[in-house]
């Protein structure tokens, strides 16, 4: 079988995978999408599976698009990076498929972005549509933050700034739930604890086990399944009704959840990758 | 337990960095003496290079 694995740099979690890989004697090639050039007429992919960790979420989706439109499977699927990279694509997908998530209002002018803040009521959170790591998480606890936070967005960021995510800010007990489903199996959680509202182990949450309880497992696989299933990672809040999703993630980060979890998860995502590359999940299948 | 092989020169404040045998192309390492992040360009020989920024759409 030949493999690939799409990357450029090598994180924890791609030192981790690629131990994995040489632990199993499986030989891969690394595509480096800082050299690789795809060829759009006449693609050479010689790949029965690509296991994408690019660090950009663009050279993530556009290649993903090139190896899926030319019959490479991957891990995980462009529609899933398309769907799980942006969040406002994430909210539809949930949303049509029943998954519970925080109310969340898209608006595109300062002027009805503050309408929407305010018919949520204060506070809310705004979030860049694409972006990781927490980065560009704004808390707006009152008027004079949000006019001053939507200008600044409007003149200062890109024009994807422009495009406000508005969700209502879920008062969680000082942590929320990381999972991980690998297929239709939710293979391990984490509590991410922090005193910050934030709660990203990249902005110094940290991690502690989290038991899978019945309702933890549904919502995690139904979140993967409503953003087209394989390797992902759910983000959940707590919420005094219940659980919500707030997040997926499509090429997650796992390095301070392997001793917290004892889940061998580079090893579970190989086997997965390997179940791809074998045919033994269709590449287009969502589990059912 | 990682056992230090080699060392390349900090291209920041030229300081021998040192680096594990295991160092993959594309790691990321911090220089001891300035505290630069440094990416490892090639590894035969090691060669090491500024790090570049944290980007926008970078993450999971």
């Amino acid at each position: 079988m030949k493999i690939g694995v799409l990357c450029s740099r090598i994180r924890v979690e791609e030192k981790l995978l690629f131990e994995a890989f040489e632990q199993r004697r499986l030989p891969f090639d690394r595509i480096d999408d800082r050299e690789v050039v795809f060829d759009l007429q006449q693609p050479s992919l010689p790949y029965d599976v690509v296991l994408e960790r690019c660090l950009h979420h663009s050279r993530a989706l556009y290649a993903l698009k090139v190896l899926n439109d030319c019959g490479v499977p991957t891990v995980n699927r462009y529609e899933v990076a398309l769907t799980c990279g942006d969040k406002i694509n994430t909210s539809t997908a949930l949303a049509a498929a029943g998954v519970p998530s925080p109310r969340t209002l898209m608006a595109f002018t300062p002027e009805s972005a503050l309408r929407a803040i305010e018919t949520l009521g204060y506070p809310v959170v705004l979030k860049p549509a694409i972006g990781s790591w927490g980065r560009l998480l704004a808390k707006i606890s009152d008027r004079d933050a949000a006019e001053a936070l939507l200008e600044h967005k409007e003149t200062l960021g890109s024009y994807q700034h422009a495009i406000f995510y508005i969700q209502e800010y879920v008062d969680k007990p000082a942590r929320d739930i990381r999972s991980f489903v690998v297929g239709d199996e939710t293979i391990g959680a984490i509590y991410r604890e922090s005193d910050h509202w934030i709660t990203n182990t990249a902005r110094g949450g940290r991690a502690r086990n989290c038991p899978v309880t019945p309702e933890i497992d549904q919502l995690s696989r139904a979140a993967a399944r409503a953003v087209g299933g394989g390797v992902l990672a759910i983000d959940i809040l707590e919420h005094a009704d219940g659980l919500l999703v707030s997040e997926v993630n499509y090429t997650m980060e796992f390095r301070n959840s392997i001793e917290t979890t004892g889940v061998d998860i580079p090893g579970r995502i190989l086997d997965y990758v390997v179940a791809v590359g074998r045919g033994a999940i269709p590449a287009e299948a969502v589990p059912a | 337990m990682t056992i230090v092989v080699m060392t390349a020169s900090c291209p920041e404040c030229a300081a021998a960095v040192k680096l594990a045998q295991d160092v993959e192309k594309g790691e990321i390492v911090q220089c001891a003496e300035c505290g630069a992040e440094l990416e490892v360009f090639e590894t035969s020989p090691v060669e090491l290079r500024l790090a570049p920024e944290e980007e926008e759409d970078w993450g999971e």
